[in-house]
């Protein structure tokens, strides 16, 4: 089996589990009790917190643990006052929070969705020209750091310069840029950040909203003082240590991973502008250096990455929160691809334990199904 | 240390983790069960058996099943997410004082928003009548919550005696059955209750995962709490943890294969440490009731003496005062005085829990300190001192 999917999940590192494991069996304590099962358990949270602060330039402070990105998005998008918020939204956002925003337009929000250009970014004075127009609302910004599938890195800080002017919150979810981006909570003006455990090789169940201390968040989940009284419910004491563990290793070794998929993705785009009518999208974009998404022309993704599976290769062509609809990924169609494009689209992205190897015997199995022998395959699967 | 806190959260039984490392690492089935790759299906695959095989304990079927973050996020989505859907109905909830604060806090929130909550009486020991209940229920009641077993004092609520009444009505009735999970046996679909809130970490499975029993036929509808992805049928969205997953389900069919031989266990030790401790020491109430109670819990109050003078005595002994959820409060158990003990006598209040691997030398051990504790701090008690001479 190739894995090629690590934007949908990676798998838990020897060591992260290593390091989860006595939190599971014997030290178990519930750390909302006082005694010293509890206390212990408490501890081990708090270096948790400062482990996954360091790796984003944060304050442990202004960490809030949650049940992984998708709900640490809608905690960041959730106001007590709907009808008084106007959110602006990148159109290539993850389904979490493009459906939160969309949730609260159901409330009485307003909702803007910025367009993108053909690289997917969003142009500064676009924002600037819809903060402008927001008046008498309370505005939210949410632009996500690094897109989840064409890997496209927006100017969060420029475009968080922006929010502050107008006295806008400003949001990123930061799921798929930690890890692979030295990020700074810090210095950049942005009031709150997603991430998640999953994706820098820690377990699933687990992420982290980023806040600013000046920052008032309307809980989703309430019953319990925890986490600041923003986020309810027993800790996930094992995976919460998994997290800080995953983050402390992604800082570690940040640079060493980036220039290990990088050298990969070289290699795969070298190989891809070798065969016949493959485009790469946002290729001139910045990108995080782990993801590449492209298209065969004529080939519907979905036969393409059937035979890949046959083949034991397993990509996807957007996000996994999105397989098996048969819908086109939005975030092409936003970037102005049109719906055959859209649907020819592949995405890999590469982890630590990918090879040089592993890419040949991809470019080879594409070469092979995509090959210029196959007209008639290709002809029968065309369209979408 | 002496661990008697197992209402609070128990070790993740070792059976189930090594279950749980099977779906984590590179070698196991650690892929996105949304992918559509041949890992990312078998991913899916085990989640779904986990899924009928959960339905299967607590007599339902697999499409009755969301997984969630835990019991706090099932009750936050049963009474939140309900609250909304059938808003239409009336803004009427009815639930006793002595619920868990994963219920008592979205409900009050609903009241902040405009609703009206019906407090039900419960009797000395915690329990409320099925009259009690169909007095209190009026046409624009549109949810009712009632836990299955508490927390605090163990007490046990007739789930369908209270369903029927529901019923009668055409209330839906939700039950938090963190407790109760893999102590007590779980008929879901024939006591014809509404919704039902699991936690994984109270029955030797991890902590951050748990399930909503959210009744398919006829339906019951819950507005999401978390968007996104569309993960489980669209009413929460996020990527599904397999290792969790699995731990909650494995740890809930270990504790269902050997529950009749525990619950046995459980009444022996509650015995055990009860008649020690009332044998050696006078003034020392029961919280519970002898008719109705799990003996996974024993709860009980001390006369004379000072409830944190007790538990600062009470070092290398893991027993709690209240929840673990409301422990980081300087606050007497609103449970107990929910029961009409004094504010002093609630502080003045222990908690002891058991699991299946608790021993009789750790009870009685608990007992001699819990004894040697209390006498003396009465002996050091001026009030005490009186009211004895």
């Amino acid at each position: 089996m190739i894995y090629f999917d690590h934007n949908a999940t990676a798998p838990v590192a020897a060591e992260v589990f290593e390091a989860m494991q006595p939190w599971l069996t014997q030290h178990y304590g519930n750390p909302s009790s006082v005694h010293r099962a509890g206390r212990l358990a408490r501890q081990a949270i708090d270096t948790a917190r400062e482990q996954v602060a360091a790796l984003v330039g944060a304050q442990p402070g202004e960490v809030i643990f949650t049940s992984g990105g998708t709900e640490a998005d809608n905690l960041a998008l959730n106001t007590a006052t709907p009808a008084r918020t106007h959110y602006l939204i990148g159109s290539t956002e993850h389904a979490a929070v493009l459906e939160a925003a969309r949730g609260k337009v159901r409330a009485g929000a307003k909702l803007t969705e910025l367009p993108v250009n053909r690289d997917g970014l969003i142009d500064p004075d676009v924002l600037d020209a819809a903060l402008a127009k927001s008046q008498q609302r309370s505005a939210l910004v949410s632009i996500m750091w690094a897109n989840n599938e064409t890997g496209v890195i927006q100017d969060v800080a420029r475009l968080g310069q922006i929010a502050r002017q107008h006295g806008a919150r400003m949001h990123s979810d930061a799921v798929q840029a930690a890890g692979k981006l030295a990020l700074d909570f810090a210095t950049t003006p942005v009031d709150l950040l997603s991430l998640s455990a999953h994706k820098i090789y820690g377990p699933k169940g687990v992420g982290a909203l980023l806040r600013r201390r000046d920052v008032a968040l309307e809980p989703q989940m309430l019953g319990g003082g925890h986490e600041d009284h923003v986020r309810a419910g027993t800790e996930n004491l094992a995976g919460i240590v998994g997290f800080g563990h995953a983050a402390m290793i992604a800082r570690r070794e940040l640079q060493a991973r980036q220039q290990h998929v990088q050298a990969l993705r070289d290699a795969l785009e070298r190989g891809l502008a070798e065969l016949p009518n493959v485009q790469i999208f946002a290729a001139q974009a910045p990108r995080v250096a782990n993801t590449c998404q492209f298209g065969v022309q004529g080939f519907h993704s979905e036969a393409l990455l059937m035979e890949l599976d046959r083949r034991e290769i397993a990509v996807t062509s957007g996000s996994a929160c999105h397989a098996g609809t048969g819908e086109p990924t939005h975030v092409l169609l936003a970037m102005g691809y049109d719906s055959d494009t859209a649907h020819s689209a592949i995405r890999v992205s590469f982890g630590e334990q990918n090879t040089q190897a592993e890419v040949e015997t991809f470019l080879q199995a594409l070469a092979d199904i995509a090959g210029t022998d196959a007209p008639a395959f290709a002809a029968g699967l065309f369209g979408g | 240390m002496i661990y008697l806190d197992h209402a609070a959260t128990t070790p993740v039984r070792e059976d189930v983790a090594q279950a749980m490392v099977l779906c984590m690492t590179e070698q196991g089935h650690f892929a996105n069960p949304g992918s559509d790759h041949v890992p990312g299906r078998q991913a899916a695959r085990i989640v779904e058996q986990a899924r009928e095989r959960f339905a299967a304990l607590i007599g339902a079927k697999a499409e009755d099943i969301i997984f969630t973050s835990g019991a706090t996020e099932a009750n936050n989505m049963a009474l939140l997410g309900g609250a909304a859907f059938y808003a239409n109905k009336g803004k009427r909830i009815a639930l006793a004082k002595t619920e868990h604060k994963s219920v008592l806090d979205p409900c009050r929130q609903l009241a902040s928003r405009g609703w009206s909550l019906d407090w039900l009486e419960t009797d000395g020991q915690g329990l409320i009548a099925p009259d009690t209940l169909n007095a209190a229920l009026r046409d624009d009641t549109c949810l009712a919550t009632c836990m299955l077993v508490n927390n605090e004092t163990g007490v046990v609520h007739n789930i369908p005696a209270l369903a029927r009444v529901c019923a009668e009505k055409q209330v839906l009735l939700h039950v938090d059955a963190a407790q109760a999970l893999g102590k007590l046996p779980l008929e879901a679909r024939r006591w014809d209750v509404a919704m039902m809130s699991f936690s994984a970490h109270k029955l030797g499975g991890p902590k951050g995962v748990g399930a909503l029993y959210l009744r398919r036929k006829p339906p019951v509808k819950v507005q999401p709490l978390i968007y996104g992805g569309g993960q489980e049928r669209g009413l929460r969205s996020g990527t599904l943890p397999v290792h969790q997953v699995v731990g909650l389900v494995r740890a809930a069919e270990l504790a269902e294969a050997e529950r009749e031989q525990v619950f046995r266990h459980f009444g022996r030790l509650r015995r055990r440490l009860l008649d020690q401790i009332v044998t050696a020491l006078p003034q020392v109430e029961v919280n519970g009731a002898d008719s109705a109670q799990s003996p996974h819990i024993l709860n009980l109050s001390f006369h004379g003496v000072d409830g944190e003078a007790l538990r600062a005595d009470l070092v290398d002994l893991a027993v709690s005062s209240g929840s673990a959820c409301t422990s980081d409060h300087a606050e007497s158990s609103y449970v107990l005085r929910a029961l009409g003990r004094k504010d002093s006598l609630a502080d003045a209040s222990l908690r002891f829990s058991f699991a299946a691997q608790t021993s009789a030398e750790q009870v009685d051990q608990a007992a001699q300190r819990v004894i040697a504790s209390v006498r003396r701090l009465r002996e050091l008690s001026p009030l005490w001192q009186e009211q004895a001479a």
